[in-house]
């Protein structure tokens, strides 16, 4: 059975749940997950909320997972460009794999990751999925 | 004679899984006969959790569209907040988030049986630190009494904005009744004083004017701590349960307002299935006009404590400025909480954005039967 620690779950949070990165307050560059040095050298950040848009820029389809992840197996995982910037990888939610094209427009949506046992702690945090057509949340955030 | 509230819905939204399996289908599994099922439930298909979803995610993304549209409240709050304090630098961008004072959510699929789920959803949301947070359970109308919980709160003035929601992965025994009819889905409601500021504006979507409730002590339905499936009485749900709280509590608001029926453009009831709210209608003198945006459940299935918000969402996405509602809940175990709703002229601009309940309906993907039974294994 896969156990992780809650606590070093709980610390990561504001990425998970949130998509919280930071900002160099120098240069403005945006970092997820966040940096402690920018590439201008300042150590000065500020905590930042990223859009949570994006786009598909590769993908591909897990069949043989990890063990916490087989009962979602298969699945699919992209790497995704945000809107503002940062890439990450994340898997992409309620998708059939054939469906999915490179340059897809994606959005954060907040699920369920594992959970340890029956007992353990229930993990949760971003995956992305497909925008449909004419349904765009129009959300800030 | 009820106390007129001044309160309001600033923010809705909903939210319902992609996922969705066909009333002939699961009777072809059971080896039932289709056609008895639909026309006793009129129930078509309903929407089904895929395995990362739970009463927590769905509760998440119905409320990130409430947010979404009470960003929508007008300057009104920005005049308000400079009036209320003077001193303050702080600057008033309309709606704040951060200025949710309670989450409660109404469900009978919480994930945990001890650690909340309202708590995860107040970190989910971003909505910092500063508010107060509860899970409710009362079978079906844990949202509904949600709603009244954070109504009560923002009229006394403790909190400024309260954030309801009831949702729900509901759970049905593999060839019981409810197989046919339990699915997943929620809805979402951000409560704020009611009103217009100096210039005319409305500060809300629409105005709660009154609520009242009936409670007893009904054996028809429960789920006993660690068992999986509820159990429930069969016909004994109908007449002295269901139709009795729904249709006395609604008559009860009508004696105390003075309003009559047909006073309402839109009324909205529990819907387990299909024929419930119909007959309820009908006993009550209600029409098919009034009832033709507040019935959901033929294609989403009943889903328990979401079940009648999801009707009101649907009301509120299609509803003119001016027009009243009436909405009244039932949960097993019994009681109905019933709320008499006025919509105002800024509900308009809050229908523009965010996914409506109709977008939810229209993207769907249909699963067979092993495939259901796969994905709500996972989560219950």
């Amino acid at each position: 059975m896969y156990r992780e620690s809650p606590i070093i779950r709980w610390r990561r949070y504001p990425e998970r749940y949130r998509l919280e990165g930071n900002k160099c307050t120098q240069c403005s560059k945006i970092y997820f997950p966040k940096a402690y040095l920018c590439e201008c050298s300042s150590k000065k950040f500020e905590p930042h909320q990223l859009k949570p848009r994006g786009k598909i820029l590769t993908y591909t389809e897990i069949k043989s997972s990890p063990e916490e992840f087989s009962e979602m197996t298969p699945y699919c995982v992209a790497i995704i460009e945000l809107d503002e910037g940062p890439k990450i990888t994340t898997q992409i939610a309620d998708c059939d794999v054939s469906e999915i094209k490179i340059g897809d427009e994606v959005e954060m949506i907040f699920r369920k990751f594992l959970a340890s046992g029956d007992e353990g702690i229930i993990h949760y945090g971003f995956k992305f999925k497909k925008v449909e057509e004419n349904t765009s949340l129009n959300l800030k955030n | 004679m009820l106390q007129k509230l001044n309160i309001g819905i600033v923010g809705f939204g909903c939210y319902i899984p992609k996922f969705r399996i066909k009333i002939e289908d699961i009777a072809a599994a059971n080896n039932q006969n289709v056609e008895l099922l639909k026309s006793a439930l009129l129930i078509s298909e309903k929407s089904v959790p895929n395995k990362d979803e739970d009463a927590v995610t769905i509760a998440v993304e119905a409320a990130k569209t409430a947010i979404a549209r009470a960003e929508l409240v007008p300057k009104a709050l920005e005049n308000d907040a400079k009036t209320e304090d003077n001193n303050s630098n702080e600057s008033v961008n309309n709606f704040n988030k951060t200025k949710i004072g309670a989450i409660y959510m109404g469900s009978e699929s919480h994930p945990y049986a001890v650690k909340s789920s309202a708590s995860i959803l107040g970190e989910a949301l971003g909505i910092g630190n500063n508010f107060t947070a509860a899970d409710l359970e009362f079978a079906c109308k844990a949202g509904t009494a949600a709603l009244q919980i954070v109504s009560g709160m923002v009229a006394s003035g403790m909190i400024k904005y309260g954030l309801a929601i009831g949702a729900d992965t509901s759970q049905g025994a593999p060839g019981d009744a409810l197989e046919y009819s339990a699915s997943a889905g929620g809805a979402a409601f951000i409560i704020g004083k009611s009103g217009k500021d100096n210039n005319g504006n409305e500060k809300t979507a629409a105005n709660i004017l009154y609520t009242l409730s009936k409670t007893t002590d009904t054996p028809d339905f429960w789920r006993r701590n660690t068992q999986k499936y509820p159990t429930h009485m069969g016909r004994f749900t109908g007449d002295e349960a269901y139709f009795k709280h729904v249709i006395e509590t609604t008559q009860a608001m009508l004696n105390e307002t003075g309003f009559k029926i047909n006073d309402f453009d839109h009324v909205v009831f529990h819907q387990p299935n299909g024929k419930f709210p119909l007959s309820a209608a009908k006993t009550l003198g209600a029409t098919k006009e009034q009832l033709k945006y507040g019935i959901v459940v033929h294609e989403i299935g009943n889903t328990y404590s979401g079940s009648c918000l999801l009707g009101l969402t649907n009301v509120l996405e299609n509803a003119l400025p001016n027009q009243r509602i009436l909405l009244t809940s039932y949960g097993s175990g019994s009681g109905s909480d019933c709320f008499v709703i006025e919509t105002t002229g800024l509900l308009p601009e809050t229908q523009k954005i965010g996914k409506k309940l109709l977008n939810h309906l229209s993207n769907k993907v249909y699963v067979n039967y092993t495939q259901y039974r796969q994905m709500v294994e996972m989560i219950h």
